[in-house]
């Protein structure tokens, strides 16, 4: 056999890759047939429920479980984060801290039993004022958290006998007085929570030594040395499956302390586990994005070209007191001369894990801000500002994407006609509109991914590889990479995924599982296609090479007449399956994927002034993304980001009572979040030129979720001329900002 | 949620006699979708639940003699949009209308939205109506909270949204129990009061009672409006309403009746700015005026000040509606000039 090139088809050639595609799975999605884990249900199972701490920061003293016992129906009473007797008190940072699990026969009895736990805690003070930099160094809740200084080569060095900070001071302050413009700001947004419609658990069993979980879970083929670290048995001793996910967002790589307390109490007790967060558990717990707060002062020259960034922020992770990654400060933009801080701020929160683009919409949403504030005091329009500023960015080598993208938007939102200088548009009664705009950037690299391929004599195809669908259609792109590679129809391959017993795939985070899959469904259904051609070169007596497999048949390129249909040219493989194992691993170097993508988002808004309403009238996203796989499900996920993108720069919240710290607005009642009428017309364009496609595939998942805040925040300063300046802009926010404006 | 005997009357009597005949902790079940969020929370924890959407008398929109329409509490929000009788009460629609989900029109029932308990969040966290006599309050995060009838210990807001519409419509209610022959028929308005003590609850009614009807008199031409100020497009509570009745002869306002809602632990009566609106000719600045009016009395909590423009600007712009003028703001025709839909973009 001849060494397999991986390549993708040329375009015109292509039947379904870049083509629309629906999910496979998204009937049986839509009538409920679709098993997620809270849906699976075990013989004999025990529902376990769990006690969330209801304070922000305690000490539970202890437990007395005796009455909890005694509910008929509670099977074991089993302490989590809490002492046994004669334990030392554990000290809880964070509202909903799971203390104690209780497994019952039923979900209503464990949540009787939960009721009878009596509980003594001791209260200690509590913080969780994160924009609150002066209260948070008061009570030594600060924490540093990086920072550094890049000046221009042509300033020089400070000589040995200067003091390097002083010396660095002054020159920035020249920069700054030698400035045309100066802005100075201060912008902010809040503590989000991941909100996953199903709430992150298990539904497990042990069989012998062995542990079986059927996990809501964004890592299939890795969290299985979760569970063996923390159950002292090997890896090879647990099986996870997750064949349906309802939402991860980044929340969703681990098993979690709850996980492995439902591994122990199905130890205990013998019986299946069925334990999911409740609603209140999966908003408090289950994950959530750190603040951002920013105190900015940019200096730019006369043409609107930022000179000189000086910033310091701070915002809160939680009680690991972190904070967002200073890296990013400015985001994409990277002024010749920039001197940047970070503080953490410890509160008494749950730590934050990844939320989708990781740190990126935070820096997005507090520095391109600063961007549109210089427009605005230049009373010059915000794309010629975003425009000119493209000539300093961390990733030079796209500055021209950003610039084609940023012409392309504008003309999707018809920026020419609506735009005007901030806060000088017309007035319709107490309404006024603008636009906004955000750029972003990220990576995307293709994780490793392995596929097990097998086609058998009687011409069935059918695919292992230990990834997972986060609803984003992964499954469906294994079966098209597969169909269209082998000539078949989609219907004809069975794709098998969400098991960690598959050949190991990597989790699914970063926008690096679409990449992942291609690479590994396209690496092996090339080389199984090349076996078989072998097969048939030899029997139609033709060089392989000359072969290609196209519409359910194996054929002489330019000659129809000359070939064996699928099903014949697979019973030339003999008695066993033709089997391929496929191996791709993260950051080889390949034709089919690449990374690094560039994106920008435009906003148009209508604000109330007299309500503080915001309502949304249009977005824009416009977004490369090397080659496009599924146009379908590729569009799907932009306008997915769009609508989150929307719902944190207007809507979600984590609020904590200053007082006690607690989480109060932790059911959906008052966890705000928009519906479909408040997302206004979305437009999504795929920025493709034949270069594009060349790079091969790039991961989606993170990119379309950036800007958005950005570019709503923005919009919403050019309709009233006032920044609001800390997401989301409720209404009270807005109102708040036009009273202080008025003064 | 805790286990809990379960009945479904199919009889007013069968019902008052299973809600009063154990000392049992007894609530009543209609549509659940406040209901079971609280059982689930365990904020609400009950002996014994009482389904009363299987009386039949209770599932009926029905005209009498008089020409007031009477409504069967367990009639569904839908339905009540969907009935002919209900057309001279525009507000009472627009407030369904608004309460903008399927599910929740469809599954929740007049009188349970009526009943609805308070949405504050230190209620449903668990900390009672008043929460410490109102200090978690005070202390806390209250930008939902009340900013008027504040000044004792109840600071929540009342939760219905239908009710400051029904209020304007001079509705009353029709209530059964705790005797087996005991009836009256209330003011809806007299309905709701606010708790001065841990035991008092948002509403009068006391153990063994249930609410059977809504009845609304006939109202001919009578104008009535209601404005909401929502955040979004979706179920969430308003943060501030206004619902407006009123008669209008020879391009004057003759009677006029305004409630606000979602500022105050009842749905909030404002004799004043309704009287202010008589005699007067409905324009911008008389609604405005008006508006004013109807918030002289707001004392704001630390983190509320925004409600009282919020409360200000949605009796305006109920005033305009209920006449029959452009309410502006992001509803104003103007505003939602048409674009290309979202269906070109999927397709």
């Amino acid at each position: 056999m001849a060494e397999v090139t991986y390549s993708w088809p040329e375009n015109h050639k292509s039947r379904l890759i870049g083509k629309r595609v629906s999910r496979l799975d998204g009937m049986e999605k839509s009538t409920g047939a679709a098993k997620y884990t809270y849906d699976i249900n075990l013989p004999k199972q025990l529902v376990v429920r769990a006690l969330g701490c209801p304070h922000a920061h305690c000490r539970v003293i202890s437990v007395d479980a005796s009455a909890a016992e005694e509910v008929p129906g509670v099977v074991l009473v089993h302490l989590i984060k809490a002492p046994k007797p004669g334990d030392d008190p554990v000290e809880i940072r964070a509202d909903g801290t799971l203390l104690v699990a209780v497994a019952a026969e039923t979900e209503a009895i464990a949540a009787e039993g939960l009721s009878k736990l009596k509980v003594k805690y001791e209260l200690l003070e509590s913080f969780v004022a994160d924009h609150d930099l002066q209260a948070a160094e008061a009570k030594k809740r600060t924490k540093k958290a990086g920072g550094g200084i890049e000046l221009d080569e042509a300033l020089g060095e400070p000589d040995d006998d200067d003091d390097e900070e002083e010396w660095e001071e002054q020159k920035v302050q020249e920069l700054f007085a030698q400035s045309t413009y100066v802005v100075e700001g201060n912008y902010g947004i809040d503590t989000i929570t991941h909100c996953c419609l199903e709430p992150h658990g298990s539904t497990l069993h042990w069989d012998g030594d062995r542990l079986k979980v059927n996990l809501s879970t964004q890592n299939v083929s890795r969290t299985d040395d979760g569970y063996a670290d923390a159950l002292k048995i090997s890896a090879d001793e647990v099986d996870v499956h997750c064949e349906y996910i309802g939402g991860g967002f980044g929340s969703k790589f681990k098993p979690d302390y709850w996980g492995i307390a439902a591994a122990e109490i199905a130890k205990k007790t013998g019986r299946p586990i069925k334990f999911l967060l409740t609603r209140n558990q999966e908003l408090k717990i289950g994950g959530n994005r750190p603040s951002g707060f920013i105190d900015v002062k940019l200096g730019a020259d006369e043409n609107g070209v930022v000179q000189v960034w000086d910033s310091h922020h701070w915002g809160t992770s939680g009680f690991n007191g972190s904070t967002v990654s200073v890296g990013n400060f400015p985001y994409v933009f990277r002024p010749k001369n920039w001197r940047r801080r970070a503080t953490g701020i410890i509160t008494d929160n749950e730590p934050s894990v990844a939320w989708r683009a990781p740190n990126h919409p935070q820096a997005c949403a507090i520095t391109q801000t600063a961007y549109d504030d210089l427009a605005a005091k230049m009373q010059a329009d915000s794309l010629d500002i975003f425009l000119r500023n493209l000539e300093n960015i961390d990733s030079p080598e796209k500055s021209l994407v950003y610039a084609e993208q940023l012409r392309i938007g504008a003309d999707l939102i018809d920026w020419r006609k609506h735009w005007h200088l901030h806060g000088k548009g017309k007035r319709r009664g107490s309404v006024v509109e603008g636009l906004g705009i955000g750029i972003h950037k990220w990576g995307g690299t293709a994780n490793s991914s392995n596929c097990l391929l097998k086609i058998h004599p009687d011409g069935g195809v059918e695919s292992y590889c230990g990834t997972q669908d986060l609803g984003t259609g992964t499954r469906t792109i294994c079966a098209m990479v597969l169909a269209e590679t082998l000539g078949l129809p989609i219907e004809a391959v069975k794709v098998n995924i969400g098991s960690s017993t598959y050949p190991f795939s990597g989790a699914s985070g970063g926008s690096t599982t679409v990449g992942a899959v291609s690479e590994s469904h396209r690496r092996a259904a090339q080389e199984v296609l090349a076996q078989l051609f072998d097969l048939v070169a030899k029997k139609l007596e033709v060089p392989a090479e000359k072969l290609e497999a196209s519409s359910g048949s194996i054929s002489v390129v330019g000659y129809s007449d000359k070939s064996l249909s699928w099903k014949q040219a697979c019973s030339l493989i003999g008695i066993q399956p033709l089997e391929v194992t496929s191996i791709y691993k993260r950051g080889d170097d390949s034709p089919l994927s690449s990374s690094n993508v560039a994106g920008c988002q435009m906003a148009r808004v209508a604000v109330d002034t007299d309500t503080g309403v915001v309502k949304i009238i249009k977005m824009v996203a416009v977004q490369d993304m090397g080659l496009v796989m599924n146009r379908k499900t590729a569009e799907s996920q932009i306008y997915g980001a769009l609508i989150m993108s929307i719902a944190a720069a207007l809507f979600e919240q984590r609020i904590n009572d200053p007082k006690t710290g607690a989480f109060i607005n932790s059911e959906l009642d008052n966890y705000r979040l928009p519906r479909l009428g408040d997302t206004g017309e979305l437009v999504v364009h795929f920025h493709e030129p034949e270069s594009e496609r060349a790079r091969g595939v790039i991961g989606l998942g993170e990119p379309p979720a950036i800007s958005g805040g950005a570019a709503i925040a923005n919009a919403v300063c050019n309709a009233t001329g006032v920044r609001v300046p800390t997401l989301p802009l409720t209404p009270k926010r807005v109102l708040d900002a036009l009273r202080t404006a008025k003064g | 949620m805790n286990n809990f005997e379960y009945a479904q009357p199919t009889t007013e009597s069968e019902a008052v006699a299973l809600l009063t005949e154990s000392k049992k902790e007894t609530v009543i079940l209609a549509g659940g979708t406040d209901l079971v969020g609280l059982m689930k929370r365990m904020v609400v924890t009950a002996d014994r639940v009482v389904n009363i959407c299987e009386i039949k008398s209770l599932q009926q929109i029905e005209r009498d003699d008089s020409g007031s329409v009477w409504i069967g509490a367990a009639v569904c929000l839908g339905d009540f949009l969907d009935d002919k009788n209900t057309d001279e009460f525009p507000s009472a629609k627009q407030v369904i209308q608004g309460i903008s989900s399927i599910q929740l029109q469809s599954q929740g029932t007049l009188a349970g939205e009526l009943l609805r308990r308070p949405n504050c969040w230190y209620f449903r966290e668990g900390h009672g109506l008043l929460a410490d006599s109102g200090r978690m309050v005070n202390e806390g995060d209250n930008r939902y909270h009340a900013i008027l009838g504040n000044r004792g210990p109840a600071r929540f807001v009342n939760a219905s949204r239908l009710a400051p519409s029904l209020i304007t419509l001079a509705a009353q209610i029709r209530i059964i129990g705790p005797g087996k022959d005991d009836e009256k028929i209330l003011d809806l308005a007299s309905l709701y009061r606010t708790p001065a003590a841990d035991s008092e609850r948002e509403n009068v009614l006391q153990p063994g009672q249930l609410v059977t009807h809504v009845i609304i008199p006939a109202h001919g031409n009578r104008l009535s409006a209601v404005y909401e100020v929502r955040q979004g497009a979706g179920p969430d509570q308003p943060l501030a309403a206004a619902a407006v009745s009123m008669d209008v002869s020879s391009g004057r306002v003759q009677n006029a009746s305004i409630v606000l809602g979602q500022v105050a632990p009842t749905p909030w009566v404002a004799t004043g700015a309704a009287q202010a609106l008589c005699g007067k000719t409905v324009t911008e600045e008389s609604a405005a005026m008006v508006g004013i009016e109807a918030v002289s009395g707001a004392m704001p909590l630390s983190q509320n000040e925004y409600k009282i423009q919020l409360a200000q600007v949605a009796v305006k712009r109920a005033v305009l509606k209920a006449a029959g003028y452009d309410t502006g703001g992001l509803d104003s025709p103007v505003i939602n000039e048409p674009s290309a839909s979202l269906e070109t973009h999927i397709a």
